[in-house]
């Protein structure tokens, strides 16, 4: 049998995000809510100053979600409903689940896209150049994110751990770090901790782009350093890793 | 030349063989031990086991899930272990404890399993409606599953298996936890689709495998004790019928036969055809009461595994019935 590929990635397309958002409408409200309120508040409490910085800061939160939330909802559809063991018997091969996973939560994600990007538009004034970095910034925050999503989900065995993983991992990576807001707001010593968070190099960058921060050549290329090793790490490990065939 | 077991002069054989498998878990003990048999690749074998036997065990290396530690199995002449790209196309699982994904309705369920198999839109579409059909789902294909029965949520799990038109099809313990009449839609359900599959389930009801399986297996503690149809381990066991005392008959002095401790404590005698009849007449004369039955599938394992088959069963609520 002829097999259609993209008709098997799409499948996961329409489990995991389509049918969840036709059956459960309420899911839009919920994706659409988390980003958009801190950047509501954030701009609030700065008096409108950090609009467009936690515009693009709610753009980088979104991505770095869809791979907490694949990690959670592979997990979910792995433990919970046997749903893989189904497909890895079946002629679906790993790379073909995961990538439909992986588009799957972008799919999720697009009333949020939707609405960030409109606001984007508006308050975000960007040369052509510097909205090219933030699409690269989020394209790779985006593979970052779902390569720490598949690896965890290889190493979280129950429900439990799930949601404590998913809590650690959003936390480390969109609350602590400075992404709705420039780093220069957190006092010298502290810094140092927000470095450890991938998300942190990644919001300078979109942060400079549009001239929120200026950042010298060296730091900036320092910056796309460490979000392109970190990324190509954490895909190596999980494809390692990687748990099809037990 | 090297002949291979599975072919007769070239002809490849309609069987599932196994030849040695062992799985062993990191450190732990073997979960499988050393299992070989054969059985035709037609109608319903039904492997039984206590909890932890080792039967999901056998099911995913078969299934192609999980890599044996050692040994071979191969269905129909295709190596299930070193070419399961090859056997993939043909078998279909339904896990222990698999659920339907309470956000999808029945059709949607069965449709995105196709899509997963690669059929197209339209062949989807088409194959997901007969599977429905077939298993009287129609009036619930388009209801949340979350909305279904628990009965109705495991048909409509068959029903994903069918509709790929796989021949072979591993089920898991299907019936585990659905109420006495569910379980008996779903024994029906079974007896019709192993006209045109070959089914391998699991289970740990006796009266499921006694009812459905043309070949039954017998696993405890990772080893393989036994295979054959019901009447093939009667065979085996050597006593053909079963008498149970009806009241604590401790005064009752039988000789022949088997003497073995029913699992509510009665009393019961395996025995063969002519003995089985002296007993008969003596007990007659006793006045003691008692009833005289062909060795059941409960006996036989009581009898090989020297256990019940819920003793050190710690999920309680499989044994209600
Ligand atoms: N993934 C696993 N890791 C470690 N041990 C396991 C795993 N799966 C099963 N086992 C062990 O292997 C044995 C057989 O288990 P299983 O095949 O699930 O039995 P059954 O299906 O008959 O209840 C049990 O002792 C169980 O604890
Ligand atoms: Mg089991």
């Amino acid at each position: 049998m002829r097999k259609n590929r993209l008709n098997q990635m799409y499948a996961s397309v329409l489990v995991n995000a389509i049918y969840a958002m036709k059956n459960y409408p309420i899911t839009l409200i919920n994706t659409l809510l988390a980003p958009i309120s801190i950047l509501i508040v954030i701009t609030l409490v700065s008096h409108g100053s950090l609009l467009s910085v936690s515009i693009i800061g709610a753009l980088i939160m979104s991505m770095v979600s869809g791979g907490v939330s694949l990690q959670a909802d592979l997990s979910h559809l792995k433990n919970d409903f046997r749903l893989q063991d189904m497909i890895v018997s079946s002629p679906t091969s790993a790379l073909v689940y995961m990538a439909g996973m992986a588009i799957s939560e972008i799919v999720y994600s697009l009333p949020a896209f939707l609405v960030l990007f409109v606001l984007a538009a508006i308050f975000v004034h960007a040369t052509l150049l510097g909205a090219f970095t933030i699409l690269a910034v989020l394209a790779i925050m985006y593979a970052f994110s779902i390569a720490l999503g598949f690896l965890l989900s290889t190493i979280s065995s129950d429900i439990i751990q799930n949601w404590a993983f998913s809590g650690i991992i959003s936390t480390i990576l969109t609350t602590i770090p400075p992404i709705y807001y420039t780093i220069t707001y957190i006092p010298l010593p502290y810094r140092y901790i927000a470095y450890l968070s991938p998300t942190t190099y990644a919001a300078e960058i979109a942060q400079n782009a549009i001239g929120s921060i200026h950042l010298s050549m060296l730091s900036l290329a320092i910056d796309w350093a460490v979000v392109i090793i970190v990324s190509a790490i954490l895909f190596i490990i999980a494809i390692k890793k990687n748990k099809w065939r037990e | 030349m090297r002949i291979e077991f599975n072919t007769l002069f070239g002809v490849v054989l309609e069987q599932l063989i196994c030849k040695h498998l062992t799985k062993k878990y990191g450190k732990g003990a073997k979960a499988l031990d050393n299992v070989s048999f054969f059985i035709p690749s037609s109608g319903i074998f039904a492997l039984i086991g206590r909890n932890g036997a080792g039967k999901t065990t056998l099911i995913r290396i078969l299934s192609t899930e999980l890599m044996p530690t050692s040994g071979h199995a191969s269905i129909n002449g295709i190596d299930v272990v070193s070419n399961s790209k090859g056997i993939r196309e043909s078998i279909a699982i339904l896990p222990q404890e698999s659920r339907a994904i309470p956000w999808l309705t029945p059709r949607q369920t069965v449709f995105s399993y196709l899509l997963y198999r690669g059929f197209s839109f339209k062949e989807a579409n088409k194959l997901a409606s007969k599977a429905l059909s077939r298993l009287h789902l129609g009036r619930y294909a388009d209801t949340l599953n979350r909305m279904l029965s628990g009965g109705t949520k495991r048909k409509v799990l068959v029903a994903t298996i069918i509709a790929s038109g796989s021949k072979i099809l591993f089920i898991d313990e299907p019936t585990t936890g659905l109420d006495p009449l569910s379980r008996s839609d779903l024994w029906k359900i079974l007896k019709e689709l192993k006209k045109d599959h070959f089914i391998f389930l699991t289970t740990h009801y006796l009266e499921e495998a006694e009812r459905l399986a043309d070949q039954i297996g017998i696993l405890e503690k990772g080893k393989l004790l036994g295979t054959g149809s019901l009447q093939e381990l009667r065979r085996m066991v050597g006593y053909e019928y079963s008498i149970r005392l009806s009241d604590n008959s401790e005064k009752v002095y039988v000789k022949e036969g088997k003497r073995i401790e029913g699992l509510d404590g009665s009393m019961q005698i395996l025995t063969n055809g002519h003995e089985a009849d002296r007993i008969a007449s003596r007990l007659i004369k006793n006045h003691t009461k008692f009833s005289i039955n062909p060795t059941s599938l409960e006996d036989i394992f009581y009898y090989i595994v020297r256990k019940p088959i819920y003793a050190g069963n710690e999920e309680g609520e499989d044994e209600e019935e």
